[in-house]
């Protein structure tokens, strides 16, 4: 049985997610956002869990689909949406957008627009606690669709001849975009990847928050007391298409609604009321901050100005 | 004649050669049932079937390495990959296997396969979906490189990229694919290595393709409203590069601005450049005006995004420069 403060903890950043990617979306259909969003709804027990079992000293890095990762790692919410809409205070300054947000500051190492890009570049951060003997681990946000592309097979026998405290957690959601797992690789069971490569591989329920946390605490074990890379395989679905502009109508409507039945938002909501015996009212509190607080960081974003012309061409003197 | 837009062309030319030689295939990300991000494949799954319209997992670099195979064995393929930012992973597959066959068999070894893809900016695609890379093909011997502007150009460059016998990169653009022109009706086919000269004016002569080429067009329209001549000629394939079109229209007008997308540093400008002034020097008015992309990664910001690719302003304002200080 997990604490009050801890679920509590966890459900209000699940929601924020939730929140955030949804009211995200609305500003993208009203122009305030361009580019690619690939919304992270669905999947967010895994981005949770896992960073709930990190601490300030762990890197991380992430996917196209980052929003989920960054918030679950603690990023600023104003920095994010402000980035969103190419603003001036926004993480990057305006000029990396949804698919390269990267905190530095906080371990995050940064989202990607390549699939795959942050598997090595994950494995270069944990070959660096290596040397410097942090007491960190690494883990690695990748997809299933990444899992076909080389710098995977590579990097993760590279963290595996080296022996380094990296977990890669490779959000399977079945499909990259709108190709089925099925018909991209024979073996649908990725966690069989990580054995042939001789790394302790997980497969489990990447829509139950609890399961999550519990399998990266139990890798980070390993890769502290035995020895790394751990792979986990977090099986999940999303809750539309591929990014924003996708209706993702090729989305089996069986296998949708089962995950929508499974919904990790859901559940965390329901094991507060039901196993920890708040009531109503108090989560509607924290559905209230929540909201709250991505009003402010919308309405801060939106007021929030451009880097201009003059302080680009600065910013850029040297390329 | 038929009015087309540039992704209909596309998808004409490939469905041509389709039916035409049963060793053409094509393969890449989600161009079977999905008919590709930029609807450029579409329909064709149904007249083919999944022998010869192959969804790729995201394994770039082997499904390309792949298509280099099939061609040394016989086949034609068309491989697409979805941006020419991904072309990175890919590198090797290119440069050191598909460019270098003929050569190191001494002429034995044929690799008869085209490479689509898309570069130059979209809306607020940010660094790494935005590239214009074509410098970085145009450096490897071996390799032809195709950049059609129009519908018209693309289903006959398309055509004769894959009845060639040499790797091709075709690169198209992502502002280009929903552009409409007059298509000619059937088989037809653009050879490649011959340059079009898109508009006759006798001031001043701009060299630009791809999207640049389009904008150029529209610069020069304002142009000739103020008396300026415009002469637009668009190379289409810059590997080979047919000079002496070129040095044709530089010897008429005496004054030359390229215009290219991609950044300017290492560009193909520069090399068209030094080629002009290599064999036309004497015919030269004025210095040559490149109009080019800064040197820097593309900026998600739209405002932003805006300085970093010539606009049509820059391009009237660097013609107006180059013909108001040195035509009197
Ligand atoms: C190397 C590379 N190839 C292709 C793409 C285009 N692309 C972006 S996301 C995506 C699908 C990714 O699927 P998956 O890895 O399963 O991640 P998901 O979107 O399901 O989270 C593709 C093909 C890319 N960004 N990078
Ligand atoms: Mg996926």
């Amino acid at each position: 049985m997990y604490s009050k403060e801890f679920v509590t903890n966890v459900y209000r950043t699940l929601l924020t997610i939730r929140v955030f990617e949804t009211e995200c979306i609305k500003l993208y259909r009203q122009g305030f956002i361009r580019g690619y969003f690939h919304p992270y709804l669905g999947e967010e027990a895994i981005a949770v869990g896992v960073c709930a079992a990190l601490t300030d000293k762990d890197y991380i890095t992430s996917t196209h689909r980052g929003h989920g990762h960054c918030i679950a790692n603690g990023a600023n919410l104003d920095k994010m949406i402000a980035e969103l809409l190419g603003k001036k205070d926004g993480y990057c300054k305006g000029l990396g957008g949804s698919m390269h947000i990267a905190d530095t500051t906080k371990g995050n190492l940064g989202a990607n627009g390549i699939v795959g890009a942050g598997i090595p570049i994950g494995v270069g951060a944990a070959l660096a606690t290596k040397i410097r003997k942090d007491d960190a681990v690494t883990v690695t946000f990748s997809s299933d669709g990444a899992a076909n592309n080389g710098v995977f097979s590579e990097a993760l026998n590279l963290a595996a001849a080296w022996d380094l405290p990296f977990i890669l957690v490779l959000e399977n959601n079945q499909y990259a975009v709108s190709t089925p797992i099925k018909e991209s690789t024979r073996e649908v069971e990725l966690v069989k990847r990580g054995e042939s490569l001789g790394v302790k591989s997980f497969r489990i329920d990447g829509n139950n928050v609890f399961e999550v946390y519990e399998t990266t605490k139990e890798a980070i074990r390993i890769c502290k007391e035995e020895k790394g890379p751990v792979l986990i395989e977090a099986v999940t679905f999303r809750h539309g298409g591929h990014h924003v502009n996708d209706p993702g109508l090729y989305l089996q409507k069986e296998e949708l609604d089962y995950y929508m039945s499974k919904d990790p938002v859901e559940f965390a909501r329901k094991y507060l009321i039901d196993d920890l015996g708040l009531n109503e009212s108090e989560v509607e509190e924290i559905d209230s901050i929540v909201n709250k607080q991505i009003e402010d960081s919308i309405e801060f974003a939106k007021e929030n100005g451009e880097m201009s012309s003059k302080e680009f061409l600065k910013f850029i003197e040297n390329y | 004649m038929k009015e087309l837009m540039y992704r209909e062309a596309l998808n004409h030319a490939l469905l041509e050669e389709m039916r035409s030689d049963d060793t053409v295939f094509i393969m890449g990300e989600g161009i079977a049932e999905r008919g590709g991000s930029f609807k450029v494949t579409v329909d064709l799954l149904k007249e083919f079937g999944s022998q010869r319209v192959i969804d790729t997992p995201i394994s770039e670099a082997s499904f390309t390495g792949a298509g280099v195979g099939a061609a040394i064995a016989g086949m034609k393929p068309v491989v697409e990959i979805l941006f020419s930012d991904f072309t990175m992973l890919i590198m090797d597959q290119l440069v050191n296997q598909a460019a270098k066959f003929n050569f190191m068999t001494g002429g034995a070894g044929k690799v008869p396969m085209v490479l689509r893809t898309q570069g130059g900016v979209g809306n607020g695609l940010a660094a790494q979906h935005s590239q214009s890379l074509e410098a970085i093909f145009y450096h490897i011997p071996g390799l032809k490189l195709v950049m059609p502007s129009t519908p018209k150009d693309a289903k006959g460059l398309l055509k004769a990229a894959i009845r060639d016998d040499n790797p091709v990169i075709f690169l198209e653009h992502k502002l280009l694919y929903m552009n409409k022109g007059l298509v000619p009706d059937g088989d037809y086919i653009i050879e490649l290595g011959k340059a079009d000269v898109k508009k006759e004016g006798s001031d001043v002569t701009i060299i630009a393709w791809s999207n640049m080429l389009i904008r150029s067009l529209a610069a020069a329209e304002k142009l000739e409203e103020q008396g300026i001549s415009v002469e637009v000629v668009d190379p289409r394939t810059l590997v080979p590069l047919d000079k002496e079109t070129i040095l044709e229209s530089v010897r008429k007008t005496e004054h030359v601005v390229i215009v290219q997308e991609a950044i300017r540093r290492g560009g193909i400008g520069s090399d068209i450049a030094s080629i002009i002034q290599e064999e036309a020097f004497d015919y030269l008015n004025a210095p040559i005006k490149i109009v080019a992309g800064l040197n820097t990664p593309v900026p998600f910001n739209l405002n932003l995004e805006k300085i970093v690719v010539p606009q049509e302003e820059d391009i009237i304002s660097a013609v107006q420069n180059l013909v108001g200080v040195y035509q009197e």
